[in-house]
């Protein structure tokens, strides 16, 4: 449906994009995920027609988009936008959603059917003369939202929808994006820096670090299989340790991180400089080492306990500070606090070891 | 000290009583501002969208000069006018000195620069998001356009009402080209409230220039207040 090839976006001597090569599929949810300033707006607004690209291409249902300008209304047409900012016209919610209707030339009768199923597909029924400036941002988003879906795009583009908005609103918004696409077989493309909201709605996660996808491929690929370090903390992978690989055979190597050996999972041969990533729900604490056969078995000094949520955060010194997250109960019940005396284990199967550099 | 209530009362009575002679000079005020800010309207309109959303060379130095514009004095205006009707002037032959029209006209050219350049203001202050989303719902260049004066509305609406409170309440132009002439028929005298003012006050006429001043302060409050009614909707 849509594809990107080596876009670049220069604005003066500052490059947001730089040679960024992608494909979204015909109904599919792709979710662009990165950092705040790695250009998800601008590739947003690349693909809208909104800016044009200083480099490369961008095809939408085979067009050209960028070089056919005689196409650009009917290409845009087949599109709709919803921006970070909401923002509705001075008028009411009734005009804010019927207007691309109007600009479609549709019928009186049939801009009423339309806008009036929107609304209450929005949850905004009965809020058809309110002034849409009255509004709050969640119900203003909601008003945005129905006005880009009532012209039944082909397209969804969504630049971070539901970004500084109440939750109630942030449900409501998901769960529409969720059922746009499953009845209408909408083509949904959003940019999020809620790595869960991705991993929640999206089919294929790209990650966008430095004007280029790092990573593309399924949230279960992104978040448990990084394909860099710097992806791996983006998605909330805790620990992430350099070292290098003293052995390998088999798919099975050992890495020498800074004195300590550990055992992992690996393509890699010796003398590879990597990265392991380890998930803190993978790593257990415990007093004494125990019987853990085939596990990873650090032992080390307690460095701090911070609480985070239901859970507690136990970071420990093993050489490497590894940390690892416990349940309140699971920490009092091991009687640890900082300075404490402890044995860390994880299995090798739960290292993910990407390649340095 | 005793002069002032004296004309405060009197003044009233002008007012209350609808004095014939101060109510046709309110109204040919009005009639002759409201002309300008009619014909300034529908230049200054179309004049900002085209510098607005127009891209050529000069157009910051443009909207530079129209902004400096805003301080013309009334007189230069008033004299430029003056020399262009006259009957020396390029335009003697149209006979327009020391008319209504001539008032008009110099009006329309004072108020041009003050009502184009907000109006420039009004429609570069619409957001840049407004503008993305009339793009991206699939606006074409013409419906663009009347969205974002649309959505502008309200300010170019104060553009409207800062043009007719300057025109009104000038009096250089209005004095220069106009005379002050107070004839026998409405259309052909050329007194308004500022000229009206103006004269009174010189001859000691206090009562008669307070109620013209109030008159003339009631108008230009009841336009902003009518205004800023309009905007808070």
């Amino acid at each position: 449906m849509i594809e990107c090839i080596d876009v670049a976006k220069r604005f003066g001597t500052t490059a947001v994009l730089a040679g960024l090569t992608a494909r979204i599929e015909a109904g599919e949810i792709f979710a662009i995920i990165g950092p705040s300033g790695s250009g998800k707006s601008t590739l947003l607004r690349l693909i809208d027609l909104l800016d044009t690209p200083t480099e490369g291409a961008i095809r939408v249902g085979g067009t050209d988009v960028h070089r056919e300008p005689e196409q650009s209304l009917a290409v845009r047409r087949k599109m709709g936008m919803v921006f970070q900012k909401p923002a509705v016209f001075n008028t009411t919610v009734y005009e804010n959603v019927a207007i691309g209707l109007r600009f479609r030339g549709e019928g009186k009768v049939a801009i009423r059917e339309k806008v009036e199923d929107v609304l209450r597909m929005v949850g905004l029924a009965g809020y058809e003369e309110r002034r849409a400036r009255t509004l709050s941002g969640g119900e203003m988003q909601r008003v945005a939202l129905a006005r880009a879906m009532v012209i039944e795009p082909e397209v969804l583009l969504l630049d971070e929808p539901t970004a500084n908005l109440d939750p109630v609103s942030v449900a409501l918004i998901e769960d529409l994006i969720f059922r746009l696409n499953r009845d209408r077989g909408t083509t949904i493309v959003f940019s999020t820096h809620d790595m869960y909201q991705g991993q929640r709605l999206a089919h294929r996660v790209g990650v966008l670090m430095k004007g280029m996808f790092a990573q593309v491929g399924t949230p279960r690929e992104v978040f448990t299989l990084p394909a860099s370090r710097e992806v791996a903390r983006f998605v909330g992978v805790e620990n992430v340790v350099d070292g290098v690989v003293a052995a390998g055979e088999n798919g099975t190597s050992v890495i020498d991180a800074g004195g300590i050996r550990i055992r992992a999972h690996s393509p890699f041969g010796a003398g590879e400089a990597v990265s392991l990533c380890i998930r803190s729900e993978e790593i257990r604490i415990a007093v004494t080492s125990g019987d853990t056969p085939g596990r990873n078995i650090l032992p080390g000094t307690v460095t701090s306990v911070v609480p985070r949520g239901p859970f507690s955060r136990v970071t420990v010194d093993c050489g490497v500070a590894l940390s690892s997250i416990l349940s309140w109960k699971a920490a009092d019940s091991l009687g640890i606090g900082e300075g404490s005396r402890v044995v860390v284990s994880f299995s090798p199967e739960s290292v993910h070891v990407v390649r340095r550099g | 000290m005793y002069e002032i209530v004296e004309g405060i009362a009197e003044a009233a009575r002008l007012i209350i009583t609808l004095d014939p002679g101060v109510m046709s000079i309110a109204a040919r005020s009005i009639i002759v501002s409201f002309t300008a800010t009619v014909a300034a309207t529908l230049i200054s309109i179309p004049l900002g969208a085209a510098i607005n959303f127009g891209t050529f060379r000069g157009r910051t130095s443009l909207i530079n000069l129209i902004q400096t514009l805003y301080s013309l004095p009334t007189v230069i205006v008033g004299l430029l006018i003056f020399l262009l009707i006259s009957r020396v002037g390029p335009f003697g032959f149209m006979r327009l000195l020391f008319t209504p029209t001539a008032m008009i006209i110099a009006q329309t050219v004072l108020v041009l620069p003050i009502m184009t350049g907000l109006t420039i203001s009004a429609l570069s202050g619409v957001d840049t998001v407004i503008r993305d989303t009339l793009h991206s719902l699939g606006a074409t260049r013409l419906q663009f356009l009347a969205n974002v004066m649309k959505e502008a509305r309200f300010a170019i609406l104060t553009a409207v009402a800062v043009g007719f409170g300057r025109a009104i309440s000038e009096v250089g132009a209005a004095i220069l080209v106009g005379g002050n002439i107070m004839a026998s028929s409405f259309s052909g005298s050329t007194r308004t409230l500022t000229t009206a003012i103006s004269l009174e006050t010189s001859m000691g006429n206090i009562p008669q220039s307070i109620a013209l001043g109030t008159i003339l302060l009631a108008i230009a409050l009841g336009v902003n207040l009518v205004i800023t009614r309009m905007q808070h909707r």
